[in-house]
């Protein structure tokens, strides 16, 4: 972790009509740091999230992600960070290589580039022997693994991962949390939402929104001494227990 | 006590001979009526087959079950009066509104909202301000109670509850699982599957799914008892490198992050004194010390064997 | 009963709260009817025609004068052979061609009698319709006009010859096309998909392990589309006789009736893709090639099937829309009854109860 600064979000607000999603959240976010986002449901997380991969354009505020700022340079944004959810697998009808082939062309990687990356991927997650297999036929644990490979194919500056690991066993959890560390010393920097209050133990920096609000936001440990809890599940309800809006 | 289900030699397979995908693998167990009993296992356990077989919407390829004391297969119109269904996804019709969903599933199991109004109350009541909007504009604990709500609204003998908590937040979570705490006091048998280790304590009992399998049910303290060895809570400065040292050691049968610390199990004739003096001299801020394995530390040892 | 009215309800509810759908739905068969009946309104101004005047006689010339003195008819060429009307025709030159036989005066005059001919272009059927009735009225004033000094009544024979398309498929035929097109469309398609839709967004689940009737569900299914149907039907004959102008010659009751019965068969046809379709894509898919395709292009309306190939004659034979496009036709314009179509009735009623059987027989009681 550097102190270079990857996300920096200043008074950052999200208005639909009277609704405020996000109400002026400011933080910043250090290259190589895993910083976790947690947040009820209804609490703004997406709407933040959908800001800063420049999807969204914020009402007021200000932004940058990898020193691009959201409003004018959206189409940088995108090439620079990587992006995976709970939902977006990859294509189940293609095969491990073919899926890889995929991403690393709509990033404009090179032949060379996506061929030596596909190797080591693959030699990474012991995957050689599956590469031309469907993606279908794979244990859903190999499935969630491949898919944050390939959302760091492209090298990303920033990878932002969405609830992740839901539904996943608790082998293939740490695992996947393994590769994240290692992503992260090699210097992407981690943008995490997750139910699973010890994966928020594993951040480097936890925020925890509240209807719309940046209710706290420090290292785990700092926040169980503050709200004075055993763990970060009990500073998670102490906090969201407080909110009034239950909407999403 | 009496039994409200059994499972027996339960096997069901999907796909052709080529692809053969088995989803259950000779599933045994009973259920004692009034209890709240637990699923746990991750996606692809199999959690949802075995739940649409109980509620008479698959076939099982052999073995028998029972609910309620009736088979599933034929009589499954005696079940269909009986059960209370929540499907893993909401299923909910998002253009009714809260009180029209609610109207409808009560008039399609034969009966009113009225009627079993004081069954429902508790849970209800949370959502009946928003009761003229559309069911699709709710969040989604809301949803969550409102589907448990249609599930109820005919008084089931048994509930069956399926990945009830996927994708809700952990306030919602604790919410929905003192609901089924008052509901099950009110004499309902519960089978509620989740992914969430953690929510395996809440139940009176547990079954441990993996692949298809059940690797163990019994009682949440029993199956923590039965782990059988020592389990070491390890931390210093540097997590990453810990890690990966305690994974290069002969000497650790298994290493893995836990929270803030990583859960270590030694080989046979290992204590903690061998991990001070292997790692003190690379690691500072040195933490070791022996702890309670959770109902996650038992999963994650069952699937080794 | 109680869970059946509520899943009607339900059903209803779904239809009026997707407003977009069902304004398609409702409107679809308004905007095809009242498009036609633009297209249809080319009145006959100066049409241009050639006359072949065998017997150049003072009236056959008379008779001409008249002709081309209206103001819907201009003689642009005379003829002398019977040969050069088709070269006209296919030059595109003339709209009707009228021929004169070689003793027109002397028949009229000996006989009291002659034959006049009217051959029209009916590759546009509506229009050959129209001038040929045009050169008809013509005519007939001309002969009360002549009669009024004579003591025994001339009579002309106009004798008509469309060209090219014999039959007169087109116009008339168009409202018995479109009300099969749109039955087809919203009972077929709208109950596969919303039945679907239910398998899709797992409220099936629910339902199947409730003690409802899964009969039942098929039934409540149906009977919201069943009722936009009627309405559409009766926003078509509306439509057709108060627009368009189309005479419904025979007995409303049994065209409603019959109309019905093709509605229901397109709802069994909509449950039978339910049961076999996983996704509401498929659904579609279904519905548009497998049965939409098949009714435009053999019932016999746009094309006419005794011009087919004896295996696409064979073919036709299953496709119901084929049997309502006669019903209706015959109903309608040949205003017949029940006895002169019972056939085709009972061939629909047979497709009926078959779709209808296996739909319900195949409507599972459990998941895959």
């Amino acid at each position: 972790m550097t102190n270079e600064k990857i996300i920096t979000a200043d008074k950052l607000s999200k208005r639909f009509g009277d609704f405020v999603a996000v109400n002026e959240i400011s933080f910043e976010v250090c290259r190589g740091e895993i910083f976790g986002f947690l947040g009820a449901n209804g609490a703004g997380k997406t709407t933040a999230m959908r800001m800063l991969c420049g999807l969204s354009l914020p009402s007021s505020g200000e932004a940058t992600v990898a020193g691009f700022d959201v409003y004018r340079e959206n189409e940088k944004i995108k090439k620079s960070i990587g992006y995976m959810s709970q939902k977006f697998s990859l294509y189940e009808d293609l095969t491990v290589k073919e899926n890889m082939r995929f991403y690393g062309g709509i990033y404009g990687k090179s032949d060379a580039f996506i061929k030596q990356k596909t190797a080591s991927v693959l030699e990474q997650l012991h995957l050689q022997k599956e590469a031309n297999k469907l993606v279908r036929s794979l244990p859903l644990g190999w499935k969630q693994k491949l898919a944050f490979s390939v959302a760091i194919f492209h090298e990303p500056v920033i990878v932002f991962l969405d609830e992740p690991t839901g539904g996943v066993d608790p082998v293939t959890r740490r695992e996947f949390w393994h590769m994240i560390y290692q992503a992260a010393e090699n210097g992407i920097t981690i943008f995490v939402t997750t139910h699973y209050m010890d994966e928020a133990e594993y951040c480097n920096r936890v925020s925890i929104m509240v209807d719309g609000n940046i209710e706290a936001l420090d290292t785990p440990s700092a926040l169980k001494q503050i709200y004075q809890s055993a763990s970060m599940d009990e500073v998670f309800l102490k906090l969201a227990r407080k909110a009034t809006r239950a909407d999403g | 006590m009496s039994i409200a289900v059994t499972v027996k030699n339960i096997l069901k397979t999907y796909g052709k001979k080529k692809e053969l995908v088995t989803a259950l693998q000779d599933i045994n167990f009973d259920v004692k009526t009034g209890e709240l009993f637990g699923i746990i296992g991750p996606d692809g356990a199999g959690k949802t087959s075995l739940f649409r077989i109980l509620t008479t919407l698959l076939l099982a390829d052999s073995g028998t079950a029972t609910v309620d004391g009736f088979d599933v297969v034929t009589d499954y119109k005696q079940i269909r009066k009986r059960v209370g269904y929540m499907p893993g996804k909401f299923s909910l019709y998002p253009d009714l509104t809260v009180q029209e969903n609610l109207a409808f599933f009560a008039t399609i199991f034969n009966t009113s909202i009225d009627e079993n109004y004081d069954l429902i109350k508790d849970i209800y009541i949370q959502i009946e301000p928003f009761k003229d909007r559309k069911a699709g504009k709710l969040s989604g604990g809301m949803k969550q109670k409102l589907a448990l709500s249609c599930a109820l609204i005919h008084r089931p003998s048994v509930l069956f509850l399926d990945e009830p908590t996927t994708g809700v937040d952990a306030v919602s979570r604790k919410e929905f699982w003192e609901m089924l705490k008052r509901l099950k006091e009110q004499g309902i048998t519960i089978l509620v599957s989740t992914a969430y280790m953690d929510e395996a304590s809440l139940c009176d009992r547990v079954a441990l799914m993996q692949d298809g399998n059940i690797m163990s049910i019994d009682t949440p303290a029993q199956i923590v008892a039965n782990f059988g060895r020592t389990l070491w809570a390890v931390r210093s400065g540097n997590m990453l490198h810990l890690l990966d040292e305690l994974n290069t050691m002969k000497e650790v049968e298994n290493a893995y992050p836990s929270g803030t610390f990583h859960h270590v199990i030694l080989k046979k004739g290992y204590t903690d004194a061998f991990l001070q003096q292997a790692l003190s001299e690379t690691n500072n801020n040195l933490e070791i010390k022996a702890i309670r394995p959770n109902i996650e530390d038992c999963f994650m040892q069952l699937m080794r064997r | 009963m109680k869970q059946f009215i509520a899943f009607v309800k339900k059903e209803f509810f779904h239809i009026w709260r997707d407003k977009k759908t069902t304004f398609i739905l409702l409107g679809m068969p308004v905007v095809q009817i009242v498009i036609f009946g633009f297209a249809l309104t080319n009145e006959v101004k100066n049409a241009k025609i050639a006359v072949l005047d065998n017997a150049k006689d003072a009236a056959a010339s008379s008779l001409i004068t008249q002709i081309d003195a209206s103001r819907y008819f201009e003689v642009s060429q005379h003829l002398v052979s019977y040969r050069e009307i088709e070269t006209a025709f296919r030059q595109g030159q003339i709209k009707m061609a009228v021929v004169l036989p070689l003793h027109f005066e002397e028949d009229l005059q000996r006989y009291n009698k002659a034959q006049v001919q009217l051959i029209a272009d009916a590759s546009d059927p509506n229009f050959a319709n129209t001038v040929t009735n045009y050169a008809s009225a013509i005519i007939m004033d001309y002969q009360r006009r002549i009669t009024n000094n004579r003591k025994l009544p001339y009579t002309i024979n106009a004798e008509v010859r469309m060209l090219y398309n014999p039959q007169m498929k087109g116009a008339y035929n168009f409202v018995p096309g479109v009300m099969a097109m749109v039955l087809l469309l919203v009972c077929t398609m709208m109950t596969a998909i919303t039945i679907v839709r239910e398998k899709e967004t797992g409220t099936m689940e629910v339902i199947l392990v409730s003690p409802m009737k899964p009969q039942l569900v098929v039934f409540a299914k149906a009977v919201p589309y069943l009722l936009l149907s009627v309405i559409n039907i009766a926003s078509i004959l509306l439509l057709s006789v108060f627009v368009l102008e189309v005479p419904i010659n025979g007995n409303i009751f049994l065209l409603v009736g019959e109309s019905i019965l093709f509605t229901l068969v397109s709802l069994s046809l909509g449950l039978l893709i339910s049961s076999a379709a996983g996704s509401q894509q498929t659904a579609m898919f279904i519905s548009l090639i497998g049965l939409f395709l098949p009714t435009v292009m053999l019932s016999g309306f746009m094309f006419p099937i005794e011009n087919m190939p004896l295996p696409l004659r064979i073919i036709s034979n299953i496709v119901p829309a084929k049997w309502y496009y006669i019903i209706v036709r015959s109903v309608m314009i040949k205003g017949v009854g029940l006895k002169d179509v019972w056939q085709e009735t009972l061939i629909l009623s047979g497709m009926m109860i078959f779709f209808l059987t296996v739909a319900v027989k195949r409507f599972k009681i459990r998941l895959a």
